[in-house]
C-alpha cells in the first residue's frame, strides 16, 4: 500500500556504539537499542509468519488448474484464469493512463508552475491528499460515475480507471522526486545553449530522471494490482467463468481470493491461500523489479 | 523630460528584437497544465459524487438520526440509520491499530536513523517495503485464519470468529512501515549540528535520539501518527475480511463488529437498488468517512510543512 520514497541523503553518519564507562548507562542504552531491534523483529516477524503460513496452507491448491481452471462450486475444480486475466488487463490499463498523466503533472508541478500561484498550491495540497483518501473512497466514485452515471457499465475499463485514479498521487509524488533530483546546472547549461523550456525538459531533464519514474510507476503498479476494496464497488462480480473483455464483465484476482475467504468450505480457504501466493508472487517481484532498478540507476550528480 | 526620451529611445534600439511566440512551446504548457488539473476534477468528482445523493438520504433520515443514532440497521424493514456503532466500530479498530503501530513504527524509525550502519539499512528497508506492499486483502485472509484462531488457541483469548483485535493486530503491523519512513524523514531532516551539540556536552546516544533527536522531529513524527491513523480509518478489506458485520457499540476489541468501510465494502457490490435509500446509505456513510480522513490528512500536510520549513 504504502510507496517508500527513495530516503533523502542524511548528512551525518551514525555514531558508533563506543563502551559507555558509567554502568546504568550502559544498562540503559543496551535496553534501548534490544528494544528498538525488537520493533524491528515484530515488523519482519509477522512478514515472515505471513509468507510462510500462506504458503503452507496454499500448497494442496497450488496446482496448474489454479491458473488455468474457471471458477467453480465445487473447489477440487475451481481454478483462476479469467481474474488472472483479468487482473494482468487492469495492470496494463493503470499503466497505459497513469504513467503519462503522472509524468506530465510531475513536470507541471516541478518545473512550470509558479508557486506563488494560489491553484498551483490547491493542486499541491490536492494531490497531497488525494495520496491518503482511502481507497474505498475512490470506488464510490466508481459506482457513483462510471458504473451508473456514464453507462460504461461493470467493465475491465471502468475498473482500470478507477484503480487509475488510486494510484495516480503515488506516480506524481515519485516522479516530483526524480524530477527535482535532476540539478539545476544541467538546466542552467541546455539554456544558455539556447535550448526552449519544453527543449530542456524533454532532452535532459526526463531522460534523466527516467530511472525514479519508472522506479514509482512500478510500485504504483503493484499498488493497483493488489488493490481490492475499489473493484468490488465498481463491480468485479463473483462469478465468471469466461475469459475478460476489455468491454465484459470480469473478477479480478484479488476479488476471487476475497470471495474464496467468504465460503465457509475450508477447501475454499486453501485455494484463497493459493490465490494469494500467485499475487503475492506477482506484486511482490514487481516491487523487486523496482527496488533494483533504484539501486541499479542511482545516480550521483 | 527630453533626455528621458532620449534614454528610453536609446535602450530600445539596443535590446534584442521581440521574442517570438514559441506556440509549440504554449501548447505543451496547455496540455502540462490540463493533466495536473485531471487530479483537482478526480477531487471534485469525489465530493459531488458523495455530497448529491447525501442530500437525498438527509432529506429522509433527519441528520440528527443519523450522527447521534445508535441502532444501525439500514437493511431491515424498521430501517435505522443511527452511524454512531460504524463509527465507535472505526475507532476501535484505529486505536488498537494505532497502539501496535506508533511505537513500533517509531522504533524502526529510531532504528534506521541512529544507529543502523548504512550497510544494514539498505537491506532492512526493502523489506519494509515489501511488508507495505502486501496486498490488504492478503493480510485480511491472514488475519481471520492464522491471527484469530493463534489468539484463541494459543494465547488463549477469549475472541469471536470475526473480532476487532486480530483485524488491529494485522492493520498495527501494516501500519509499521508508514510510520517508521516518515518518521525517519523528519529524523533525518535534523541536522547534524543538534546532534553533535548533544555528544558534546557528554549526552550518550540514547540520550542523543530520545531527547534531542526525537524533539526536534516531532511534527514530523506526529504528522506520521496521524496519516497512520487515517490510513487505519479508511482500510477496508482488513475489517470486512476478519472483523465481521455486526454494527453494535462496544469498545471490547474481542468482539464482532462494523467498521464504516466494512459496511460500504459489503453493501456497494452492487445488490442494492439504485435511487433507493439504502443505496444512498453507501454516499451519506461514504462522506463522513471522507470528512475524517481529509481533516486528518490536512493536519498532516501542514504538519510535515512545518518540520520543512524549520530545518531545510
Amino acid at each position: 500500500m504504502t510507496v517508500i520514497e527513495p530516503h533523502p541523503e542524511r548528512d551525518y553518519a551514525p555514531v558508533p556504539d563506543e563502551p559507555i564507562k558509567r554502568r546504568g548507562r550502559a544498562w540503559k542504552n543496551w535496553l534501548f537499542k534490544l528494544a528498538m531491534l525488537s520493533c524491528m523483529f515484530v515488523a519482519f516477524g509477522t512478514l515472515a509468519v505471513l509468507l510462510v503460513d500462506t504458503l503452507v496452507t496454499s500448497w494442496p491448491a497450488l496446482t496448474g488448474q489454479l491458473l488455468t481452471g474457471l471458477p467453480s462450486t465445487v473447489a477440487d475444480e475451481a481454478g483462476a484464469r479469467p481474474a488472472i486475466l483479468a487482473t494482468l488487463y487492469l495492470g496494463a490499463l493503470v499503466l497505459l493512463f497513469s504513467v503519462p498523466i503522472g509524468v506530465l503533472t510531475a513536470i507541471y508541478l516541478e518545473e512550470y508552475a509558479n508557486r506563488e500561484r494560489w491553484w498551483n498550491r490547491v493542486i499541491e495540497v490536492n494531490i497531497q491528499n488525494l495520496a491518503a483518501v482511502p481507497a474505498i473512497v475512490y470506488g464510490i466514485l466508481g459506482l457513483a460515475f462510471i458504473v451508473r452515471g456514464i453507462g460504461v457499465g461493470r467493465v475491465v475499463l471502468a475498473g482500470g480507471l478507477i484503480l487509475t485514479l488510486v494510484v495516480l498521487p503515488t506516480v506524481v509524488v515519485a516522479s516530483r522526486e526524480a524530477i527535482r533530483a535532476v540539478p539545476d546546472s544541467i538546466r542552467q547549461g541546455a539554456f544558455a545553449l539556447g535550448a526552449t523550456k519544453w527543449q530542456v525538459v524533454w532532452r535532459q531533464v526526463l531522460p534523466a530522471s527516467i530511472p525514479g519514474i519508472a522506479t514509482g510507476s512500478i510500485l504504483a503498479l503493484s499498488r493497483a494490482v493488489g488493490e481490492t476494496a475499489p473493484l468490488i464497488m465498481v463491480g468485479a462480480i463473483t462469478y465468471v467463468a469466461f475469459n475478460p473483455t476489455l468491454l465484459g464483465p470480469y473478477t479480478a484476482l484479488p476479488v476471487q481470493i476475497y470471495n474464496w475467504t467468504k465460503q465457509p468450505d475450508p477447501e475454499f480457504q486453501t485455494l484463497a491461500a493459493a490465490g494469494a501466493v500467485v499475487l503475492l508472487v506477482i506484486v511482490l517481484s514487481m516491487n523487486a523489479v523496482a527496488i533494483f532498478l533504484r539501486n541499479r540507476y542511482r545516480k550521483q550528480w | 523630460m527630453t533626455t528621458a526620451d532620449a534614454t528610453v529611445a536609446r535602450s530600445a534600439a539596443t535590446t534584442l528584437p521581440r521574442k517570438k511566440i514559441r506556440w509549440g512551446e504554449q501548447a505543451v504548457r496547455v496540455v502540462l497544465f490540463v493533466a495536473a488539473a485531471i487530479s483537482v476534477l478526480t477531487t471534485v468528482g469525489i465530493v459531488v459524487s458523495l455530497v448529491v445523493p447525501s442530500i437525498d438520504f438527509f432529506r429522509e433520515v433527519g441528520p440528527t438520526d443519523f450522527f447521534f443514532g445508535t441502532t444501525w440497521a439500514p437493511l431491515f424493514l424498521d430501517a435505522k440509520f443511527g452511524v454512531v456503532p460504524l463509527v465507535v466500530g472505526t475507532f476501535v479498530i484505529s486505536f488498537w491499530s494505532a497502539l501496535i503501530a506508533f511505537p513500533l513504527g517509531l522504533g524502526v524509525a529510531i532504528y534506521l536513523s541512529e544507529y543502523a550502519p548504512a550497510r544494514v539499512t539498505s537491506f532492512l528497508k526493502p523489506i519494509l517495503e515489501i511488508l507495505a506492499a502486501i496486498p490488504t486483502v492478503v493480510l485480511g485472509y491472514f488475519a481471520l485464519t492464522f491471527v484469530t484462531p493463534f489468539l484463541r488457541d494459543q494465547l488463549g483469548v477469549q475472541v469471536e470468529i470475526f473480532n476487532a483485535l486480530a483485524a488491529s493486530l494485522v492493520i498495527g503491523v501494516m501500519l509499521i512501515p508508514t510510520v517508521a519512513t516518515l518518521s525517519e524523514d523528519a529524523m533525518a531532516a535534523v541536522p547534524r549540528d543538534l546532534r553533535d551539540g548533544g555528544y558534546a556536552l557528554g549526552a550518550d546516544k540514547l540520550q542523543v535520539s530520545t531527547k534531542i533527536v526525537v524533539p526536534a522531529a516531532i511534527s514530523g513524527i506526529i504528522a506520521a501518527f496521524v496519516l497512520a491513523f487515517s490510513r487505519a480509518v479508511g482500510e477496508t478489506m482488513v475489517v470486512l475480511i476478519a472483523a465481521g458485520q455486526l454494527p453494535q457499540i462496544t469498545f471490547d476489541p474481542r468482539e464482532t463488529i462494523e467498521t464504516i468501510t466494512a459496511f460500504i465494502g459489503a453493501t456497494g457490490n452492487g445488490d442494492v437498488p439504485r435511487g433507493s435509500i439504502e443505496y444512498d446509505t453507501i454516499f451519506a456513510v461514504g462522506l463522513t468517512l471522507f470528512v475524517m480522513t481529509l481533516i486528518m490528512n490536512l493536519i498532516s500536510i501542514r504538519l510535515v510543512r512545518k518540520y520543512r520549513e524549520v530545518y531545510e
